[in-house]
């Protein structure tokens, strides 16, 4: 393995690490709007959130984006790898997403509600400054825990052609017919990120005991 | 396109056999992996740094890698060890080993819940380790971890879907297959889609039977 199998190894981590910056990003809100259509009852659409939600959670992410790849362009939407890739990423994270903000909405304290009401908050008000604040907080370390997952699977993503970290090591191993020592600089990359992610998880749980325990 | 379900629905034994073999391989891997998370749990919590180190290193380790790369090595890297596997032995033993870590953690989550009470009861009626384990211990901690395992069953069946990358005939493969042949991926596809559905509100619907059972004990 040369200085240059190295340095596409690490080109692919930038690819992984940007789609999954963009999933992480484009998933987080829509994931809390789908909540918000659940937690707020809308008739139908509650209802069809629910079962989009269930079946999206139900579904590997390779199914789902061999669908997209492939089932998109057959109905006349054209469409590349990476823009697949990232709707898939979105529509797999914002379906996990949505159950953490849910769960947080579900256990939201409604006299807070009620009293914001009283004093005349109007919905949109209500909501930024009453019930977002709060339930961020509780949905923190879940949304943490779910990009972790998203990062994890992101490797499913070279099915269409992508060439995220393990794409260029198979490549490599391919090449150059000794597949371990790019797979070992694979695992070296992902660990360190995927770590991360849960050493922070651990930090604002432990924060978030502590400043209970304050108070 | 009610004619792509068409020959979707003409080439219902191989999704049929996918079908089958994703329910064999999800089954086998969350049994297997169950198991050996219990025998994993224990060295989990051993006051022996050395054995808890080496647990925790191998349930951190496994827990940071993806689990298509992991497959990836035991399938392809393997090899250059010596080691040489087929593809499903490699398939379902790197689901097994991956999933077994998820399982340990889980378990040693319940486990550190119990209450001590019954724990020692058990111990002052004089029960032997295995008798006080098998009829103390595990039943209220498989109950309580019930909803747990059970999603993790259902990330295993999800895990399944990625050995299609290394030839694997299960579901996904299979919807591949059928689309390459006739093209009709958006019908081959999502019934692939609805069979997971299908698959995951199954062990839902285990779950909460499970569930119910632990109300019912209370």
């Amino acid at each position: 393995m040369s200085g240059g199998d190295i340095a596409s190894i690490f080109q692919g981590a930038v690819v992984t690490i940007t789609l999954s910056l963009i999933g992480i990003l484009i998933g987080l809100p829509i994931g809390l709007g789908l909540a918000l259509l659940r937690w707020a009852n809308v008739p139908v659409i509650a209802r069809m959130v629910a079962v989009y939600v269930s079946i999206l959670r139900a579904t590997p992410l390779v199914t789902l984006l061999l669908l997209l790849f492939f089932a998109l362009p057959n109905i006349g939407v054209p469409i590349n790898p990476i823009s697949a890739a990232i709707l898939a990423l979105v529509m797999n994270t914002s379906a996990f997403n949505c159950e953490v903000w849910r769960a947080a909405l579900m256990n939201f304290p409604k006299d807070q509600y009620e009293a914001a009401q009283s004093v005349g908050m109007r919905a949109s008000l209500r909501f930024r400054r009453i019930v977002l604040p709060q339930i961020l907080r509780v949905s923190l370390p879940g949304l943490v825990n779910e990009m972790s997952l998203l990062i994890k699977v992101t490797p499913v993503l070279a099915v269409v052609g992508v060439v995220d970290i393990t794409r260029a090591a198979v490549r490599i191993g391919a090449q150059t017919y000794e597949p371990l020592p790019p797979f070992l600089v694979a695992v070296a990359l992902y660990a360190p990120i995927v770590f991360a992610l849960v050493a922070l998880q651990r930090w604002i749980e432990r924060r978030q005991l502590a400043t209970e325990a304050a108070a | 396109m009610i004619h792509d379900f068409g020959i979707v629905w003409s080439e219902r034994a191989l999704l049929l056999s996918g079908l089958a073999n994703t329910t064999i391989l999800s089954a086998l891997a969350a049994i297997a992996s169950l198991v050996l998370g219990f025998a994993l749990t224990p060295a989990l919590m051993s006051k022996h740094p050395a054995v808890s180190g080496i647990a925790r290193t191998f349930v951190d380790g496994m827990r940071c890698v993806p689990f298509l790369l992991f497959a990836y090595i035991v399938y392809y890297g393997l090899p250059s060890l010596g080691v040489r596997l087929d593809n499903w032995t490699s398939g379902l033993m790197a689901l097994i080993i991956y999933n077994a870590a998820y399982m340990a953690e889980i378990l040693r989550g319940a486990w550190m819940a119990q209450p001590r009470e019954p724990i020692e009861a058990g111990i002052a009626f004089g029960f032997s380790e295995l008798k006080l384990f098998r009829r103390i211990i595990l039943p209220p901690l498989l109950l309580s971890a019930g909803p747990v395992i059970g999603n993790q069953t259902i990330q295993i069946i999800k895990d399944s879907a990625f050995l299609t990358i290394i030839a694997l005939p299960e579901l996904t493969h299979a919807a591949s297959s059928i689309q390459s042949r006739h093209y009709v991926p958006f019908a081959a596809f999502i019934t692939a889609v609805f069979l997971y559905w299908g698959l995951c509100l199954v062990v839902e619907a285990g779950v909460n039977s499970v569930g119910r059972l632990a109300e019912a004990r209370r």
